[in-house]
């Protein structure tokens, strides 16, 4: 049996291959063609060409990119992954082909083994055994090393989370998700509610997600944050921007039959002009922000929102007079 | 001798060695049409339906239908439920039982040869196999075509040729018909058919469980569709919660539906499970037993531990919609967690409910084409046992940004990752099978070659979405989708009609056409590939899953995918025309060991009479010894005796014993 797990198959041959002769005892001499090394050979040069390859010329430009840190560890995660997935995949693409090319009854082909070793092989079986383990157990590592040390990697930690960033200053903004738009409130200007996503550069911000209604996804794809929006549910997910730009908001839990339109646009923009837009906007909107409940983590759904009712079948989303929800109580009250 | 099977207490028809079959007593027999049947259980299905609608009305009207949606819960869940009951009444799935406890005893009959018998009960396992094959080939082709419709609208980013909410509903229904539906009964061809045949019995362990679980899987079918009348559901297959409880009546369609598909599963699982562990011939112990039968073990634990989860999830649903409780209501003190997790916790097993019997069918036909016996057969064994013990422990998996339990993380993120250990012996004992082999490449081994090429991809892409910070970007993206499809589509579907092709001549008696076969298997490789495969790009680009609108720099990929899947299902056409062609147009009656397999089930006349074995089979031999000078007989079927003049059953088989043939196995023949 050959290199089906190259990162350490190389280690592993000498181990079946030992004695060339005793993995096929029952084999005519004529078929003494090394076939192990064969594969090996193919496999370290396809491996050793492609995985560069991938690394130095596709690697930078893997999404989610760079413009936070949680992206960019992103990023560093899935190149690191193909990195070592990329052999595995071509060590037994390599295997496959190979058989089918050699060993074909067409062809002849050798007398098929019919030894102990056709029935299993203890040291190819505790080889792979012990390599696959051997990489599942860093890949395990390395994943949660990735996940603790920057403290979430982007994705919704609960409403107490335990792995947060190091930084000093924290920018809270408040995502809120409902049928079928997202608003945002900075609760350190004032608690205004708008439907614009501005960002400083950075700066460490801190998502609080939740949702008025049904369960939402906050998938702010560029940043490499994605945290659910639960209803009566406060979801925490930070992230540190570091390039100006600006980034797609979807939403990315089916959320009803709007949820394809659930999108929308967000900016970062420099400290100064990040500070500028949000004292002007919560000028402008002062007289809403009068009238929103104070803020808070949560908010209980009122019979506007959509929780525990139903929508009527033509409901439109952006109709400016109907209401979706459930229908008022009807008298009694 | 601990258990002889060929002598049993309920004297099931069959159950005794006989010689020659027995025809069948003249008795009095009521017309098939007035026997129940399916055009009974139509008609039983419609009239509960109605009065389950009616009793809704009167015990609620007034009470949930003034809500704006203008349906009546009660109404529509217990006028399914009613039908339902119904349905099963009139297949005559309640006959018996009703009437042991009214303290008649049903006269046993022999199972019908007619045609009938395909529309009715019946207790031939073989029949209830056929019956699930079509059955799931239904299931299959529904599903196909709705995902049709699914890759229609997304051919455009913006121009739309479905409402939002009618693309919503066909996204929905597509994924529960074929998870559901489609993948999960996939046990139930191969399973009901096979098991019995390869471990040397002449029945299930319970003939007519077996056929009521085909029967309700039918009736689940039914529900599930009937959501079309109800205005269908906006949830996908997951049924998240707060939308659950919002959702209009097709919601009740899938709650119901789901806890109707498992009680089929509980009982089929049950089922085959006593079959393989009770029913085993004599000399069949458990390192003989073929490794398909392994693998439909290994599922059964499955089916039966991990089913009743939904079951219950989906009545806390129906509860919550009718009888205004709140499980999963946030403000009153449910949870909508409460249901993801409970969800996941059926639903990732039942993930591999569909892959196990694909590995097993994969590993069962190799050996066959490669002329060399299974390599590591008791790893393949261990690893599907073992796939199927941490598939209990990796739901939550599905929620890493959920925000719940965001602390176990690590852990689920580490039992994801050790499942791909197990799961990974598929590709050693595969791999390990071609070596140095003589592959012929008939039509099943090209479906297990395409089978690893695809489920290999599925694996691998697994492992990037098991990575939290990988999975901020991938998880509910069209990667995840792609990468499922890969495993279930590229993994499952390839195997099942690698056993189809496989065992077709056993079931059916006919030849299949040799060319047909060979393009159906290509352009089904080749459009399953070029329709799944941009999906991936599509995903990491940004796009959720589910969406009817997306960034139109997506729209190329987007529409290889949606014009490589009308191929893909066109090449379904071979498929269905080569079976017709083969056995009503053009039949050539198969030998009965075509592809000179040394599996048990091939050691049986072709077609395969109703009692299966005229003799019980004594098992001397694993069915793997190909590559041998001499392989040994995998069993004594009877024959060997009367060839050499003693008059069959005049020398008890147990005198054969095992380790007469030299296996070395020094152990009495059953475990």
């Amino acid at each position: 049996m050959s290199d089906k797990d190259p990162p350490v198959g190389s280690e592993q041959v000498p181990a079946g291959t030992g004695a060339p002769g005793a993995a096929d005892p029952g084999a005519p001499a004529a078929d003494q063609t090394h076939h192990w090394w064969r594969l090996i050979a193919i496999w370290v040069v396809l491996s050793a060409i492609l995985d560069p390859l991938f690394y130095y010329l596709a690697g930078p430009h893997i999404p989610p990119g760079t413009m936070t840190n949680m992206a960019q560890g992103a990023q560093f995660d899935f190149n690191v992954l193909f990195v070592i997935a990329l052999p595995v995949v071509l060590g037994v693409w390599i295997y496959l082909i190979y058989a089918i090319v050699m060993w074909r009854a067409s062809r002849g082909g050798p007398e098929p083994v019919a030894g102990p070793y056709s029935r299993g092989h203890l040291g190819i079986q505790v080889g792979w055994i012990v390599s696959t383990t051997v990489i599942v157990l860093f890949l395990a590592g390395f994943g949660t090393y990735e996940l603790v040390q920057p403290g979430g990697s982007g994705g919704g930690e609960g409403s107490s989370p335990i792995w947060t960033p190091t930084s000093q200053t924290i920018l809270p903004v408040q995502v809120i998700g409902q049928q079928w738009k997202w608003t945002y409130r900075y609760p350190t200007f004032g608690g205004f509610e708008t439907d614009q996503l501005v960002l400083p550069n950075d700066t460490t911000v801190e998502f609080n997600v939740t949702s008025l209604d049904v369960v939402h996804s906050f998938w702010a794809y560029q940043l490499g944050v994605k945290a659910d929006a639960n209803p009566n549910y406060n979801n925490v997910a930070y992230a540190t921007t570091q390039q100006l730009g600006s980034f797609t908001v979807r939403c990315d839990e089916l959320c009803g039959i709007w949820h394809g339109a659930m999108y929308n646009t967000g900016q970062v923009v420099t400290r100064q002009q990040f500070s500028a837009w949000a004292r002007l906007t919560a000028f402008r909107l002062r007289k809403n922000t009068r009238l929103l409940p104070p803020y808070a983590l949560t908010y209980t759904p009122d019979a506007n929102g959509a929780d525990g009712g139903y929508y009527p079948n033509n409901a439109d989303p952006y109709s400016k007079v109907e209401q979706y929800g459930a229908t008022p109580s009807q008298g009694g009250g | 001798m601990a258990i002889d099977t060929s002598v049993s207490e309920f004297e099931y028809p069959g159950e005794e060695d006989v010689g020659t079959p027995a025809k069948p007593p003249p008795v009095w027999r009521r017309s098939a049409w007035l026997q129940p049947n399916v055009l009974w259980a139509i008609a039983g299905g419609v009239i509960g339906y109605l009065i389950g609608h009616w009793l809704g009305n009167v015990i609620a009207s007034g009470y949930q239908q003034v809500q704006s949606s203008g349906q009546n819960n009660v109404a529509i869940v217990l006028g399914l439920s009613l039908g339902v009951a119904g349905w099963l009444a009139g297949i005559g799935a309640l006959t018996y039982p009703l009437a042991k406890i009214l303290g008649y005893e049903p006269s046993p009959s022999p199972p019908q040869q007619s045609w009938v018998r395909y529309f009715r009960m019946t207790e031939d396992h073989k029949v209830v196999g056929w019956q699930y094959a079509i059955g799931v080939l239904t299931f299959l082709f529904t599903g196909g075509l709705l995902a049709m419709l699914i890759r229609t609208e997304l051919l455009s980013p913006t121009t739309h040729v479905f409402g939002p909410g009618t693309y919503i509903f066909l996204v929905s229904e597509h994924g529960t018909v074929m998870m559901m539906m489609a993948t999960s009964a996939v046990v139930g061809p191969l399973g009901n058919w096979l098991v019995p045949l390869m471990i040397g019995s002449r029945r299930m362990a319970y003939p007519r469980v077996e056929s009521f679980s085909f029967w309700i899987f039918m009736a689940g079918y039914l529900v599930i569709l009937s959501a079309f009348f109800f205005g269908g559901f906006p949830t996908g297959w997951t049924g998240y919660a707060p939308l659950q409880t919002q959702a209009n009546g097709g919601m009740d369609s899938y709650l119901v539906g789901f806890g109707v598909i498992g009680l089929g599963m509980i009982l089929a699982g049950f089922n085959l499970a006593a079959t393989i562990i009770n029913y085993r011939a004599p000399g069949m112990n458990w390192g003989r037993v073929p490794i398909f039968v392994w693998g439909i073990l290994a599922t059964t634990a499955l089916l039966t531990l991990a089913t009743p989860t939904l079951v219950v999830a989906g009545l806390f649903g129906i509860l919550d919609r009718t009888a205004e409780t709140a499980f999963y209501v946030n403000e009153h003190g449910g949870s909508n967690f409460l249901w993801q997790n409970l969800f996941w916790f059926f639903g990732h097993p039942e993930v591999y409910i569909m892959a196990l019997p694909g590995f097993g069918i994969v590993m069962e036909i190799m050996p066959v084409f490669t002329r060399k016996p299974l390599f590591a057969y008791k790893v393949a064994a261990a690893g599907m046992l073992g796939v199927a013990l941490l598939s209990f422990f990796v739901w939550q998996h599905h929620l890493f940004q959920s925000g719940i339990n965001p602390d176990m993380r690590p852990l689920f993120m580490l039992t994801t990752e050790l499942i791909s250990i197990p799961t990974g012996f598929l590709f050693l004992v595969t791999l390990g099978t071609l070596w140095k082999a003589k592959i012929r490449f008939d039509t099943p081994m090209l479906f297990c070659l395409g089978m690893l090429f695809n489920f290999l991809i599925g694996g691998v892409t697994g492992v990037f979405l098991s990575d939290v910070p990988v999975n901020v970007t991938v998880h509910g993206s069209f990667f995840v989708m792609a990468h499922f499809h890969y495993t279930i589509m590229g993994g499952l579907i390839f195997a099942m009609f690698a056993g189809f092709y496989f065992w077709f001549p056993k079931i059916t008696g006919k030849t299949l056409n040799r060319k047909l076969s060979k393009w159906h298997f290509w352009t089904f490789f080749v459009f399953f590939n070029c329709t799944f495969f941009p999906l991936f790009l599509v995903g990491i680009l940004g796009m959720p899953r589910r969406v009817f609108e997306y960034a139109s720099n997506l729209q190329t990929l987007n529409d290889i995918s949606s014009i490589s899947a009308y191929f893909l299902g066109a090449s379904f056409f071979f498929f269905i025309i080569n079976v017709v062609w083969s056995i009503y147009l053009n039949p050539h009656p198969a030998p009965d060991n075509p592809w000179n397999s040394l599996g048990l089930e091939w050691q049986t006349p072709t077609p395969v009479p109703w009692y299966d074995f005229e003799h019980i089979p004594v098992v001397l031999n694993d069915p793997y010894h190909y590559g041998e000078a001499d392989a040994p007989p995998v069993a004594d079927l009877g024959k060997v005796l009367s060839a050499v003049g003693a008059p069959a059953g005049s020398v008890s088989h147990e005198d054969l014993g095992t380790g007469v043939e030299g296996d070395g196995d020094p152990r009495p023949p059953i475990l």
